[in-house]
Formats: structure tokens, sequence, C-alpha cells
């Protein structure tokens, strides 16, 4: 059965993110720097620790899906790059809000950090319409499963060359010379990475099980039903994981190019 | 709370305190967004579901039907 411990994750993931919330506004101290406007940080950074980290998990997932040929790391691919754009956009937003309020500027173009963030979404942003740009699901799957190895090894990379550039304004957090947060802020902020990891889990989670079943539901309305009464597949950037399917009428040799390359691949 | 909000040395809270909220908002408004979005399409599996339970049991009536007036 699709979804199995969604409901612990959700729970756990709700109990995290309510606990981090209370721990950030009446534990975590304040900045003697910024003050009240460093709390951003807690939300801001563990999200874009947790996207560059899903990206590279993607590229994973896409490698595996290139070794075993199972469609199922395909989908869980996507789906985790799909959370991580998301997650992407929530890190872009937070940070521009922070750097308003710290900086005066919504966006600051001479800053490697937050030019190489950009860049980093502006690149995974092309998965989707890529994958939307092939119809054969077949080689859909394994271009974008390429597509996402290379990206996702431009991610560490692209990260370490940013820690690398001499000239920033923008703060070091883990691993800098003068030592990283206090005690209690970095206290506050594992449990932050901890509380926004689940979040992202948990929907990628949900994303997975969707999917799965809306796929399941189609194959059953197919045998129920026959083949007249499922609408076509038409274009998509989603992963397929259906059974090959036979148009109405059930024509010899008018199957999906899919299914003639990969007729043995049951539905996941 | 109110105390070590007043001390906040940068930037005084009615200034803060709205970029700080900004942010978290948007955080949760994104992600609510996001749930909402699979809810309605929940909602939609389920009226499929509902759809191919109503089939399954007109096909079960028809059988036993037919069963019903097949000669013995």
């Amino acid at each position: 059965m699709y979804g199995k411990g969604l409901r612990a994750l959700s729970l756990a993931t709700f109990a995290a993110l309510t606990a981090t919330f209370a721990l950030v506004f009446f534990y975590a101290p304040l900045d003697a720097d910024q003050g009240f406007i460093q709390k951003i940080f807690y939300v801001h950074v563990p999200v874009a620790i947790v996207t560059l980290c899903a990206y590279v998990v993607g590229a994973v997932f896409a490698a595996l899906h290139l070794k075993t040929r199972d469609r199922r790391w395909d989908l869980r691919s996507y789906v985790v790059i799909h959370i991580a754009l998301i997650f992407n956009i929530i890190g872009l937003l937070t940070g521009s809000i922070w750097a308003k309020a710290s900086w005066g500027h919504w966006w600051v173009w001479d800053e490697p950090t937050l030019v190489s963030f950009l860049i980093v979404f502006l690149l995974f942003a092309t998965y989707q319409p890529l994958r939307f740009s092939i119809e054969d699901p077949e080689r859909q799957a394994r271009y974008a499963s390429v597509f996402a190895i290379m990206a996702g090894a431009f991610v560490p990379l692209n990260f370490a060359a940013v820690r690398a550039a001499s000239p920033f304004v923008h703060p070091r957090v883990l691993g800098t010379a003068n030592g990283g947060l206090p005690g209690s802020m970095a206290f506050v902020f594992v449990c932050a990475l901890i509380a926004i990891g689940l979040l992202f889990a948990t929907l990628v989670a949900y994303e997975v099980a969707a999917k799965q079943t809306r796929w399941e539901l189609r194959a059953l309305r197919r045998r129920l039903l026959g083949a007249d009464a499922v609408a076509p597949l038409g274009r998509s950037a989603a992963p397929a994981l259906g059974a090959p399917e036979r148009p109405a009428g059930g024509a010899a040799g008018t199957t999906t190019p899919r299914a003639q390359r990969n007729p043995a691949e049951a539905p996941s | 709370m109110s105390a070590l909000l007043a001390a906040a040395p940068a930037l005084p809270l009615h200034t803060a305190g709205k970029y700080v909220a900004g942010a978290f908002v948007a955080f949760v408004a994104i992600v609510l967004l996001y749930v909402a979005i699979m809810a309605v399409r929940l909602q939609r599996m389920s009226r499929e579901l509902n759809e191919l339970n109503a089939a399954v049991e007109a096909r079960e009536r028809a059988e036993s039907a037919k069963r019903a007036e097949a000669p013995r």
C-alpha cells in the first residue's frame, strides 16, 4: 500500500516544526549584531541547506534510475527535485526579505552566495520544461536523469566555489574561522534543520504516494471499464509509471514507444 | 519576551517585526498552498475511486441478476 508511515511522518513533522518555532521565538537569544531580524536565519538557512542537499539526492536517485532502469527511481528523483524547487523559492524569498532588512536591498547582485543560489534555481527550473519537451516516456526519463546527475554534481561544486570566493558580505554559518554559533543558537538551528528536513521528507512522501495511487487508479479504471473509459496519456513532465497501455481497440503494434521497449515492467 | 525584544540592538521591533513576520508567513503560506493543491488532487482521486466503486457494484448487481435469471 502506498503512503506507508505517512501518518507518523506527518505527526513528527508537525511536532518538530511547532517545537522549532517555539524555540526560535522563546528560547534562542537575540543576536547581538542583528537583533530580532536574525530570527529569519532559522528558516532561511535550513531551507537553503535542505534545498541544496535535495538536489544532490535527486541526482543520486537519477543515477539509480539509470543503473537499475526502475521507473520508481525516476519518480523519486522527479518528486525530490520538484519539492526542492519549491523550497528553493522559499529560500530566495526569505533571503530577500532578510537582505532588505539587513542591507536595505531586496537583492544584491555582487554577492556570490545569493547569485549562485539563484543560478542553481534557474538551472533546476529547466528540469520540468526539459521533461515536458520529450514525448517518449522512456527517453524523457533517461534524459531527465542525465540532466539531474549533471545539475546535481554542479551543486556541491558551486557551493565550494562560492565559499572559496574572498569578497563576501553574506554571513558564513558553518565552519567559519571565528567559530560558529553560540550553543543555544546552534541547538535551535539544528532543531530547525531537522524540522525542515522532516517537512521536506513528508512532502516528498505525500507526492510520491499521490502519483503512484493516481497511476494505480488509472490502471484499475482501465481494467474495470475498459480502455475507452480512460483518457489517453497526454504529454506530461511527470514520469509515466503504469504498465504498457494499449489504446482503445487494442490494436497490436500501437502501444506506446515505452511499452514497446520495456514490456516486462510492472506498474510500480 | 517583550523585554528581550525591546533590547534588540539592530532594528527596533516595529521595523524588524514585519520582516521576520513576512519571512515566516512566506514559508508557511507556500507550504500551505502546496498542501491545498495536494488536497484538491486527493479529492479528485477520491471521486474517481467512488466512480469505480459504483461501477463495480453495478457490475456485481448485473451478474447476480443474470445468475438468478439463468435456468436451473
